[in-house]
């Protein structure tokens, strides 16, 4: 009985979904804002990416409330990582010199992307986030490769703070400036020059920074305490 | 192409299936790992080179090494 009561409420629920997709159409364009970004995109704001002008220009107050998700997601993992107590210290093992030497050859390279992802957030493809998460899995090569190389959590946790003490006061300053939270009050520039699109690369700067050390952070918690 | 996609389409469904059936987590967790790198490439194809960014460095690489960090902690079989 019970089961057949689930199986009319399921189909129920396929028919509405299948209704519901008979009526959208595919691949055409039905609200008016999206033409809008990509018409006057790089014009109001500077950036050639039109993703980055949405995140971070049109949608900014968006943007800020992802990142303290992110800040209170990685603030609940600490806090219920620091009730369980501590492992005494083990021997560290070293890794062989092969492994060692590959994850110190190989981690600069991905730092360098990781903040090359950030930087030209508003020419190419990818922003704070995507950077801030290759930066995070260089760090997690490290962690795996060379056991005794340990990031300082104080650091860490004060790069988190300030970047995202920068994010906030930008915003501030385009109140006090125009009269809007995250106005992009500095000048334009040209187009397609790294030096343009006023606050974007500020915001995606301090962004990379927030998301690499938090996700380092993370990291850095579950493996020590793991260990 | 469109086979191409059809064949990562088809790969995709199926690891979706046995991450879901596997009793041994740590292979679940592989599969998981199988269908964000998937998404990541279809994610290319759709013209979404950002979504595509986030999907590979978090869904792929971040996730899978956090889970596998807690399956170490925790038991293995479910």
């Amino acid at each position: 009985m019970k089961r057949i009561i689930i199986l009319i409420l399921l189909a129920i629920i396929a028919l509405g979904i299948g209704l519901s997709f008979t009526k959208i159409p595919f691949a055409v364009p039905k609200t008016k804002v999206g033409s809008y970004y990509i018409d006057k995109g790089i014009d109001q704001t500077g950036a050639v990416n039109i993703v980055t002008s949405v995140v971070l220009n049109y949608r900014a107050f968006d943007t800020l409330g992802e990142v303290t998700i992110l800040f209170i997601a990685a603030l609940g993992l600490g806090a219920i990582l620091a009730t369980v107590k501590k492992k005494t210290k083990k021997e560290i093992i070293p890794s062989s010199l092969i492994l060692s030497t590959g994850c110190k050859f190989l981690f600069p390279f991905i730092l360098i992307f990781g903040v090359y992802m950030f930087l030209h957030g508003h020419l190419t493809p990818g922003g704070g986030f995507q950077g801030g998460a290759i930066i995070a899995s260089g760090f997690l090569l490290v962690y795996l490769g060379c056991q005794e190389r340990r990031l300082n959590e104080r650091a860490l946790k004060a790069t988190e703070t300030l970047a995202g003490l920068i994010f906030v006061i930008i915003g501030f300053l385009g109140l006090a400036v125009s009269g809007y939270f995250l106005f992009n009050f500095l000048p334009k520039g040209i187009p397609n020059t790294l030096l343009s699109a006023g606050i974007i690369p500020i915001i995606y700067i301090a962004i990379g920074f927030k998301v690499g050390s938090e996700l380092a952070g993370i990291i850095d918690a579950l493996i020590e305490e793991s260990e | 192409m469109m086979i191409f996609i059809a064949f990562l389409v088809f790969v995709m469904l199926v690891a979706a299936i046995y991450a879901c059936i596997f009793t041994d987590l740590l292979n679940a967790v592989i599969a998981c790992c199988v269908v964000s790198l998937i998404a990541a490439i279809l994610f290319y194809f759709l013209q979404a080179p950002d979504v595509a960014m986030a999907e590979a460095s978090i869904g792929a690489a971040l996730v899978t090494a956090i889970f596998v960090i807690a399956i170490r902690r925790t038991k293995r079989e479910e």
